[in-house]
């Protein structure tokens, strides 16, 4: 629920989107999903040909009364039974065909609308992935969701259910009106009139039924929320003592969730009756008017009940109609999210196999005149001009918001610079990275997220996100390799462990590890790291870094540091300051030079001397130096 | 995504009800009567609405009957409009449309009142419920099933009560119809009487068939659902692996399924509706063909045939509520017992009725304190056994240990959010089983591993309806070092933090949850791991500051789990726990000096770094 209601201005929306009328939605919601409309003629005549059924029924209704059962052209007691009998077996083909017709013609809609809508479904999904705001906007990522799944489950319901009746009822309303018409010219009159008052009405309906909806759907999300309060906020809740507190809270969203749909619920049904007092007075009307006709000598009495009964066939629409109207609202909206969505340019654009490959082997990284900003934002990397050698080990300095982040993110083009290039290669062979295929450009840079993301399934299908062909040896090698095999021996399951929900199953620290392995299966030659910061158990700790030198090994690598000691043992460091490289150099340099890291590092090594009796703290960190190199 | 994971055991409990459907239909008509006992008044003006539905529905084919036979064949047959008979007919007509609105509109009125009073009802005592269950229950059953005992579930039960009435009206509309046809003409009846079960059996065939088809798509829909989540949240692995093709045909997969189970459902519903709404027109060709005999051997008039037939019409659709009924009520009965398994859980924890006497910080003493999740008896594990130690008043006591050793365990056992299998543990020398609960909540305050904001103001979510005012809740965000973001905050205290606090980072969000601890001036503080997504520097400042208070004497005494050292130095006494048992306790120089575990432990980052070094 939450996911809908933040959806607003979450898309940068062409404008004529947001202009465009229902219809001209409708029609490019259609044109989008060419699947839908895919032999709709043929759906259509057979859809009308089912309506016809309904409508055949009070024809012999007044042919059999006006024949045979008491007419007044034949006078009373005359019955023409034979000829009923006639009519009734005409009508029983008519009816056996044409509900045949209305049984392939729904066939027909449930099939072309679902395959066109999952069509969409994979579509708009795709999409997303291509977008570079997936990974920018973390919060907003609900809303994506809600595009493939709540959005397009509207517009099916719509289709299939309100839409069918729609275009069921209004055909049936057009054959009964045309019947009508056959029948008698101002008695027609007399019963679409009848009607009017109810049509003028119904946007108004409409517009209070959609608002009270809107209301009811926004106690739904405070009632979830605060009910949500007892469950999650379960240890605050009782240890701070409050119970009552919660309850209140609880009480009174229930309270207000109730009066929104009472009141919801009153509209509808009002709605709802009022086409029942107008089909009362069609009738009433019909009646009236209709024996003053027969009497005028135009209409037979067969007639008169034939309208009768086919008055009847307005007053399930009219019923209906207002709830169409709201589901159409909301299908049309839903209809409007998918399609901005799927206009909005993919930002990050993939040049495919007519793009220039990476030269195998070594490769490193240059910055030519980088700027970054978000559109309408500040400048968020300003001017970086820098080279990264192959195999050398970078570490990336800089508090929030210094722009470490966005350098990695334009190293791995999840983004693209506003001004320069960045490239990848050595010596003198440099490929601009918006040229590289993706699939070459993957499998050459990697990244390695903060939080070991792992996805629902086994270890060993998240190990296959490194390489889909890898085979059970080669996944326990790369165990082997990262010296992790004794971690991975203690799995009660192996490779068929499941990590539950966001690798759930496992501990902070193990699912960094299982991500550390998915990356070496990967075997990119460059690596980027984005340092985790969050305290985890120190064995797990412990394994996981010895792991990560392992993975770094022989590798040029660039990670975003969080902690100094990751410096110390860097070739080198960058210092990002506000969006500007201020400084470069090994950590024993910049530490001699006195700036913005000789000052990141002191307050660092003071704070790990408060610990008396460390044994190898910071400050001892300074012949760490170096590293591993190779 | 966690909505989606009840909802593989409810289509299961469907599918196991399927198998024995007549029980679970008695048992749902059970769950009927509970719930129209409750609403006992409502729902009867709901019935008595329904029914007046119901009849008007048949008095307008009567009331057809009347004009054809009284008022239009007698003015046909004479040429001229008889007496005052069309004014009756027209007023009737008329009259009957009124009675039969106000029947629909207080029908669903009712019903719906009937429906949303239930619902409200049930989620009061769920929740209620909740907050009344201890946290070992709350720990041992997943939250996502547990929101959804207090909303779907609950919706589920009851939501059979918006077409019983109706049903109920149909019941008297059918008995009425067939009464109407019997003083019409007896053969005409017969029609009726195949037609009318007839409608009622296609009905319930057809929920039966759709049902579980309807069920197996709503899950497949959740599997849709969760891979978009997933895939969306780990964009950067997806991403950064080049997996975007593999995704989006996971994705596509799952999309197809549902499509197809969709499919599946309209294909039912494409044979079902047309003979649906062919049944009642075959009825009324058969009054047509029987009634010409009827009427040619004199036996009945032409109007007893127009007023049968029309009856046909408007009673088809009516009759579909009870289908509506009979298909709900599986899901009621599943809905049902999901809640009745929380309601009748008889888990308990009893407070005592003591507090604390005097101020200032208290001596915690916990005495041989066994805990474990399972009875020992029962092959239980233990989580934490023979644990006994002292917290001196105005002290600060760090617990240190790996995953797994019971340190999270310790921090509910001293806060009295569970109780001991064996021990005890005490306040002042009070056992803490003793207190009342508003005087336990007074003197000892938990900040949790994982912090929880409520969808509230900053200052509600300090204070939590504790009467404090505003001058100290600056302080402790000032101690917490909040006051510089939370005055930045566009209406400082005032500003409401939306669902779950979403819009604050990490460390904000822990710092808030720490000044809420602070604020109630606790005697007794508790802090598990509370600190862990903050800057190491800024928790340096905030554990300074608490250090300060403690030292002189103001601030609570506190027993702390960490696992920065520098954080761990700050302690007057580290407890080394391993498999949850003390291992090693003393100062942090003197342990660290002392034991090898304890320096592995403590300096697994530094010792990794070392012998990346000699590489």
């Amino acid at each position: 629920m939450s996911d809908t209601d933040a959806l607003d201005g979450v898309l940068p929306v062409p404008e004529e989107i947001e202009r465009e009328g229902s219809l001209a939605i409708i029609r490019r919601g259609l044109s989008l999903s060419p699947a839908i409309t895919q032999g709709i003629w043929l759906t259509a005549v057979l859809s009308a040909l089912g309506t016809v059924g309904s409508a055949v029924v009070p024809i012999v209704v007044q042919r059999a009364i006006d024949d045979g059962l008491g007419g007044s052209e034949t006078g009373s007691g005359a019955v023409d039974v034979g000829r009923i009998g006639m009519y009734v077996g005409v009508t029983l083909v008519v009816l056996l065909l044409t509900g045949i017709a209305a049984s392939l013609s729904k066939v027909r809609i449930f099939t072309a609308s679902e395959r066109g809508l999952a069509e969409l479904r994979v579509r708009a999904f795709r999409h997303v992935h291509d977008l570079s705001m997936l990974t920018q906007n973390t919060q907003r990522r609900g809303s994506l969701v809600s595009r493939v799944t709540s959005d397009v489950d509207q517009i099916s319901q719509f289709l299939q259910f309100t839409g069918l009746i729609m275009i069921v009822s209004v055909g049936q309303m057009i054959v009964a009106t045309i019947v009508m018409a056959f029948l008698s010219w101002q008695l027609t009159i007399v019963v679409l009139a009848s009607f009017v008052p109810l049509v003028l009405l119904l946007s108004t309906f409409a517009e209070r039924m959609s608002r009270a909806y809107d209301r009811v759907r926004a106690t739904v999300g405070e009632l979830l929320a605060v009910v949500g309060e007892p469950v999650v906020g379960a240890s605050v809740v009782r240890s701070y003592a409050i119970e009552e507190r919660t309850q209140r809270r609880i009480d009174d969203a229930i309270d207000t969730n109730y009066r929104a749909n009472v009141r919801a619920q009153t509209i509808v049904s009002v709605t709802f009756a009022s086409a029942t007092v107008v089909a009362g007075i069609a009738n009433a009307a019909v009646l009236g008017v209709g024996l003053w006709l027969g009497l005028l000598g135009d209409l037979s009495l067969g007639t008169v009940i034939a309208f009768i009964f086919l008055v009847g066939l307005f007053v399930g629409p009219a019923q209906m109609a207002t709830q169409v109207i709201t589901d159409a609202q909301n299908a049309v909206a839903s209809w409007r999210r998918v399609i901005e969505l799927l206009e909005t340019p993919a930002d990050v654009v993939d040049p495919g196999p007519g793009g220039e490959r990476l030269a195998d082997g070594d490769l490193g990284a240059r910055f030519r005149h980088v700027t970054f900003r978000y559109p309408d934002g500040p400048v968020v990397l300003d001017d970086v001009d820098v080279t990264i050698a192959p195999r050398q080990r970078v570490a990336v300095v800089g508090e929030t918001g210094s722009g470490k982040t966005t350098f990695a993110k334009l190293l791995t083009r999840l983004m693209d610079p506003v001004e320069g290039a960045v490239l990848l290669g050595r010596d003198d062979e440099w490929t601009d990275v918006s040229r590289a295929p993706f699939d070459d450009l993957r499998r050459h840079v990697v990244m390695v997220p903060q939080e070991g993301f792992l996805f629902d399934a086994t270890l060993r299908e998240n190990l296959l996100y490194g390489r889909s062909d890898a085979t059970d040896a080669e996944l326990v090698a790369v165990f082997d390799d990262l010296a992790l095999t004794d971690w991975f021996r203690a799995l009660p399951h192996g490779l068929d462990a499941r990590v539950g929900q966001r690798g759930e199953a496992l501990s902070a620290g193990e699912r960094q590890i299982v991500a550390l392995v998915r990356s070496a299966l990967a075997d990119p030659d460059f690596l980027v790291l984005d340092e985790a910061t969050s305290a985890v158990d120190p064995q797990t700790e412990l394994r996981a870094t010895r792991a990560l030198e392992r993975l770094l090994d022989g590798r040029t690598s660039v990670t975003i540091a969080h902690r100094l000691s990751t410096a110390e043992n860097a070739d080198r460091v960058l210092v990002f300051d506000a969006g500007r490289l201020v400084e470069d150099g090994s950590h024993r340099e910049l530490v001699a030079l006195g700036g913005t890291y000789a000052r990141l590092h002191a307050s660092w090594v003071a704070q790990q001397k408060l610990a008396p009796g460390a044994v190898g703290a910071g400050s001892a960190g300074g012949g760490a130096v170096g590293g591993s190199g190779s | 995504m966690s909505d989606n994971k009840p909802s593989t055991p409810s289509t299961d409990n469907l599918a196991a009800g399927s198998a024995d459907p007549r029980g679970l239909t008695r048992r749902g008509f059970a769950v009927l009567g509970i719930g129209i006992g409750r609403e006992r008044f409502m729902f009867a003006l709901a019935v008595v609405f329904s029914l007046l539905f119901g009849l008007m529905t048949v008095a307008d084919a009567w009331v057809l009957g009347y004009a054809t036979d009284h008022v239009i064949r007698p003015s046909f047959d004479r040429g001229d409009i008889t007496d005052g008979t069309l004014w009756v007919a027209i007023g009737l007509f008329i009259a009957v449309a009124l009675l039969r609105t106000v029947g629909v509109v207080g029908r669903r009125l009712a019903g719906g009142i009937v429906f949303y009073r239930l619902v409200a009802a049930d989620r009061r005592r769920v929740t209620r419920k909740y907050l009344e269950l201890p946290l070992s229950w709350h720990q041992s059953h997943p939250t996502g099933q547990l929101l959804s005992n207090a909303n779907a579930d609950v919706e589920a039960i009851w939501s059979v009560f918006m077409p019983l009435p109706m049903a109920l009206g149909v019941l008297a509309m059918l008995v009425g119809a067939v009464a109407t046809m019997l003083v019409a003409d007896a053969v005409l009846t017969l029609v009726g009487l195949v037609v009318f079960p007839a409608l009622f059996a296609i009905n319930i065939v057809y929920q039966r068939w759709q049902g579980p088809r309807m069920a197996h798509a709503q899950s497949l829909r959740g599997d849709v659902s969760a891979i978009a989540h997933e895939s969306f949240d780990g964009a950067l692995v997806v991403k950064s692996l080049g997996r975007e093709d593999d995704e989006t045909r996971r994705f596509a997969a799952a999309a197809e399924r549902l499509r197809d189970a969709n499919i599946g459902v309209g294909r039912i519903r494409a044979v079902f509706d047309p003979v649906l709404e062919a049944l009642p027109n075959l009825g009324i060709l058969a009054v047509l063909l029987l009634g010409a005999l009827r009427v040619e051997s004199g036996a009945a008039e032409p109007g007893d045939v127009v007023q049968i037939a029309f009856l046909f019409t408007v009673v088809a659709m009516p009759v579909r509520a009870i289908g509506w009924v009979l298909g709900e009520l599986p899901r009621s009965v599943v809905g049902w017992d999901r809640v009745r398994t929380v309601l009748d859980d008889d888990a308990h924890m009893p407070y005592g009725t003591r507090a604390l006497a005097g101020e200032g910080p208290v001596a915690l003493r916990v005495d041989d304190l066994g805990f474990s999740h399972e009875p020992l008896a029962d092959g239980g594990v233990p989580v934490l056994s023979d644990l006994s130690f002292d917290v001196a008043p105005g002290s600060v006591t760090a617990v240190v240990g790996a995953t797994g050793s019971g340190k999270s365990t310790l921090t509910s056992l001293v806060t009295r959010l569970v109780d001991p299998v064996t021990g005890t543990v005490s306040l002042d020398g009070v056992d803490v089983r003793d207190l009342s609960h508003a005087g336990l909540a007074a003197s000892v305050a938990l900040v949790p591993q994982s912090t929880f904001l409520f969808d509230d103001s900053v200052r509600s979510n300090v204070t939590l309806g504790a009467e404090v005012d505003d001058d100290a809740v600056w302080d402790a965000l000032r101690v917490v070092q909040a006051e510089r973001f939370v005055s930045a905050l566009p209406h400082g205290l005032d500003t409401e933090l939306g669902e779950r606090g979403t819009s604050l980072s990490g460390g904000q969000r822990q710092r808030l949850a720490l000044a809420r601890a602070l604020v109630r001036r606790p005697r007794l503080l508790v802090m598990d791991d509370a600190t862990s997504a903050l800057d190491p520097d800024v928790e340096q400042r905030i554990l300074r500051a608490l250090a300060d208070q403690t030292a002189d004497g103001t601030g609570p005494s506190v027993l702390v789990v960490a696992y920065r050292k520098a954080t761990i130095a700050l302690a007057d006494t580290v407890l080394h726990l391993a498999d949850g048992r003390i291992v090693g306790r003393g100062p942090h120089d003197e342990l660290h000096a002392r034991s090898a575990a304890y320096r592995d432990l403590v300096d697994a980052y530094d010792q990794a770094r070392e012998e990346v070094d000699h590489e």
